[in-house]
């Protein structure tokens, strides 16, 4: 059948991809072996029994023995490392200890939460941050330079804690604009069905569009500070990689040849500057799907920052190792994705490889 | 020129996007939604439970054997069960079940279900089991000395003849909900008595049924039309949310999102005195304050010293200034509302007064020691207190702060000088204090118990045989005088300086009427709540 064809073909491609794939993989293994072999060593080196945590205090000697041999405590702890990738290899990130749930199941009920509100946040930060920092860095030096720059300094300092509960005071308490703390309203909690854990999805795709108003006031002051932290870093990026292509001899050449300038800007400088930037935006978004901690404190958000943060005051060492897993993996995995921009982006890097 | 038109008209576009005004908010008349938070929760099975929200929901969805009034913790009475017969030689109490009674799911309750939550609960051996194992039973024994006599009727032989108020009490505890055998044996998986099924699911009969917990998100109850213990609640569903920040939890119930907050601070709980819409209620809870006096160090061990630190903590100034009636000073280990409790305040802020007793015990200059404090809650802010307080007297203390499990990781191994905490009791009856603050059998490192007494490694062999007496106390007003004695003594010479005895304060909604504050989470009930 066309099995001799695609044998042919794969042969043939075999020089040019299975090095690469190999390489990425490669680098992928030892990662997350290092990310694992780190966190599980820090988490056993911090003086806390978890057996108190999983048991509470007051336990008699009899329940605090059994639960210390349950939790493989009794072995050395090299051995306990090793049963743990064991287990992570035949794709089983094991249970809590605490609440005796399967880690994937609790990932999966959180982390949609972060991935909606980190793509909303990164959302904002590019559609703002880039334009902002194209126009700071034409205007560079100029009234309009300072005002992005101190607009940018106080998004990157301020503590967003503090942006957060005052934002909910004044937009959520005052004003009545927006939806307070949590994903939804309890009203129209069961006003649809979850299917992707991402609620703006899920009412959208079932026309609730009451539910996912309500969802939309609920995420937007969250989104909105996490865009603003985004869009500070983004702009100040955008504008010192837009100043470099500025300062280039094809920008003076086309300036010659009578380009118009917002032609020069947009496409010619900034096409170039994009390609830095696609990193910076990549790692940003990257920070954000690891979970904001206080914001989703703040907002009472049920995500990964928060069920990592809870997990690791409990010392429930399976699921930091859980979390610290789909991190990793998400760096790796947003890394690879700039890489493969890249090559879009940028002709020459497609020639070179 | 462009660019600063079209970015201006965007992020006009965006705002409005997001500004959409919403109604403001107001829950469902016959919804009662409280925010708290419960990220404590690890199980919502009755055998397991043993935190407070939890203990908090158990409370209002099963039904314990006997049950007391919250008006007045004496008042014993049946809960599942009807009444109650000890046998002549005390070892034997049987129980008959209240006729009638149905579970959610529909099944009748009978002395089958009793007998089976009990055992079940022995069997489990999780973390609170041991308030019924104190009688005696064991995993290997407990089928024996549990035993059904007909459908309504069961007994329970203990190996000693045990004080029945002090067994009654126990039996209030929420290791002692019946729950619907039928239904969770449907649910058993190798023998694990239905345990994987029931963390998360329901099998009881009370006023609420729990239809779904989602962690560091919500619980959601839902009315139990089979209940029969009461007028139908007016409430057809409860909710909790979770909001682990105080000020959100604020916003949110001014706002009407929730109709009660309970994790207030005291500055936001004296905020809201002035807000019309707002009520606040309070009642005492069993928790209490406490200083805990290693006795490995050279210091501490002295007599007068553990006399001079009992007055050199201001209570009343702590307890309005800086607690605001969070707290209410209470010297003694067993709190307010419990069997045997005495008012007493033999101790004041008395600097000049502790300097005596420091030079009586060498110790003119003062000393120095370390206060491990955990950093969460209104800890530190008591600890500075106290440290500014000592100080006037030279008692230098420096402050270590850890959050709880490293705190209590190194109390338990004894490797503190003074720890500062709150305990509090499990289950209703004077002993689970006295048995841990007053009675310490065996002070080696390796001891078996690790009592508070033990804690702090000290050892009076007179208290503790005090202590295991009075669980033997048949008559109820002999053995509350035993452990007013006890007190009385403990408070001079034990290594525990008790300062506070907790108070709950809600803040509520004014049209929130009937929600009522128990002496122990379990007994905070909502199925009374109604709401115009």
């Amino acid at each position: 059948m066309a099995d001799a064809d695609l044998g042919e073909g794969r042969r043939r491609a075999l020089p040019e991809w299975v090095p690469a794939l190999a390489r990425i993989l490669g680098t992928v293994a030892v990662t997350m072996l290092g990310l694992m072999l780190i966190t599980f060593f820090i988490g056993r080196v911090v003086p806390v029994d978890p057996v108190i945590l999983v048991i509470g205090d007051r336990a008699p000697k009899s329940v605090y023995d059994r639960t210390f041999i349950e939790l493989g405590l009794d072995k050395p702890i090299w051995q306990q490392f090793l049963i743990y990738l064991g287990q992570v290899f035949q794709g089983d990130l094991g249970d809590s200890f605490l609440t005796k749930r399967p880690i994937i199941s609790d990932i999966a009920r959180v982390f949609p939460a972060t991935l909606e509100l980190a793509t909303v946040g990164i959302l904002i930060g590019t559609l703002f941050g880039v334009p902002l920092g194209v126009f700071a860095a034409v205007r560079q030096g100029k009234l309009a330079d300072q005002v992005v720059r101190v607009v940018g300094l106080i998004g990157y300092s301020a503590p967003i804690f503090w942006l957060g509960l005052l934002g909910l005071l004044l937009f959520y308490a005052r004003l009545h604009w927006i939806g307070g703390p949590g994903r939804v309203d309890i009203s129209f909690e069961y006003s649809f069905t979850n299917r992707t854990g991402l609620m703006l999805l899920d009412t959208a795709m079932q026309g609730e569009w009451a539910a996912f108003r309500n969802v939309v006031g609920h995420i937007a002051l969250p989104g909105a500070l996490l865009g603003y932290l985004s869009m500070a870093y983004i702009s100040r990026m955008s504008r010192s990689f837009m100043l470099n292509e500025l300062g280039q001899e094809y920008i003076t050449t086309a300036r010659v040849k009578g380009v118009p300038e917002r032609r020069i800007i947009w496409v010619h400088a900034l096409r170039n500057a994009a390609v830095p930037l696609v990193t910076v935006i990549a790692l940003s978004y990257a920070g954000l799907l690891e979970g904001a901690v206080l914001t989703e404190t703040v907002f009472s958000w049920p995500g990964l920052g928060q069920y990592l943060t809870n997990s690791l005051q409990k010392a429930d060492m399976n699921a930091v190792l859980g979390c610290t897993l789909v991190i990793g993996t998400i760096y790796i995995g947003l890394n690879l994705l700039s890489d493969l921009l890249y090559t879009l982006l940028d002709p020459r890097v497609r020639r070179r490889t | 020129m462009h660019y600063s038109r079209n970015l201006l008209a965007a992020t006009a576009m965006a705002l409005s996007l997001f500004a959409s005004p919403q109604v403001q908010a107001e829950t469902p008349a016959d919804t009662l939604v409280m925010a708290w938070n419960i990220d404590d929760i690890i199980s919502l099975d009755p055998a397991e439970i043993f935190e407070f929200s939890a203990a908090e929901i158990a409370g209002n969805s099963y039904e314990r054997l006997v049950t007391y009034s919250n008006d007045d913790v004496s008042n014993v009475y049946g809960g599942a069960a009807e009444s109650w017969t000890v046998s002549d030689d005390g070892l034997t109490l049987t129980f008959k079940m209240k006729e009638g009674k149905t579970f959610a799911s529909g099944n009748p309750m009978t002395a089958e279900d009793a007998v089976y939550s009990l055992v079940r609960a022995i069997k489990l051996d999780k973390s609170p089991a041991f308030i019924l194992g104190q009688f005696g039973l064991t995993p290997d024994n407990v089928e024996e000395k549990i035993k059904l006599i007909d459908p309504m009727t069961f007994s329970m032989t203990m190996d000693k003849a045990y004080a029945p108020s002090f067994v009654l009490y126990c039996l209030t505890a929420t290791v002692s909900s019946v729950v619907d055998s039928k239904l969770v044996k449907e649910h058993e998986v190798d023998g694990d008595w239905g345990y994987d099924w029931l963390k998360t699911n329901y099998a009881g009969s009370g006023p609420f049924v729990i239809r779904e917990w989602r962690p560091s998100e919500a619980v959601i109850l839902e009315r139990n039309d089979n209940w029969t213990g009461g007028d139908t609640p007016a409430m057809s569903r409860v909710i909790y949310r979770h909001i682990a920040e105080s000020a959100a939890q604020r916003l949110a119930l001014e706002a009407g999102d929730v109709d009660v907050a309970r994790n207030l601070t005291p500055e936001e709980l004296e905020a809201l005195k002035s807000n019309p819409d707002i009520k606040l209620q309070q009642g005492a809870k069993g928790a209490i304050w406490y200083l805990g006096m290693n006795q490995k160090n050279e210091y501490l061990s002295r007599p007068q010293v553990r006399e001079a630190m009992k007055y050199l903590v201001d209570y009343h100034t702590i307890a309005d200034t800086i607690m605001k009636g969070k707290v209410t000073v209470h010297q003694n280990f067993l709190p307010e509302g419990f069997l045997g409790a005495i008012p007493d305040e033999p101790y004041s802020f008395d600097p000049a007064k502790a300097k005596e007793l420091l030079a009586e015990a060498g110790l003119p200059d003062g000393f120095s020691v370390t206060m491990d404090v955990r950093s969460s809650g209104d800890t530190p802010a008591i600890a500075e207190a106290i440290q500014a307080n000592m100080a006037q007297a030279g008692v230098n203390i420096e402050l270590i702060p850890g959050d709880g499990g490293q705190v209590l990781t190194k109390y338990r191994g004894r490797a503190h000088d003074i720890y500062i905490g709150q305990w509090g009791p499990d289950y209703q009856d004077p002993n689970t204090n006295a048995d841990t603050f007053a009675a310490n059998d065996d002070n080696s490192d390796d001891a078996a118990a690790k009592p508070l007494a033990w804690r702090n490694a000290w050892q009076d062999e007179g208290m503790t045989k005090i202590t295991r007496d009075a669980v033997l106390e048949g008559d109820a007003a002999v053995r509350a005088k035993m452990y007013e004695d006890l007190q009385r003594e403990w408070v001079k010479t034990s290594p525990f300086v008790v300062m506070f005895q907790q108070i709950e304060v809600q803040a509520l909604r004014k049209n929130v009427e009937g929600l009522q504050i128990g002496p122990s989470f379990d007994t905070n009930f909502f199925y009374t709540v109604t709401k115009d």
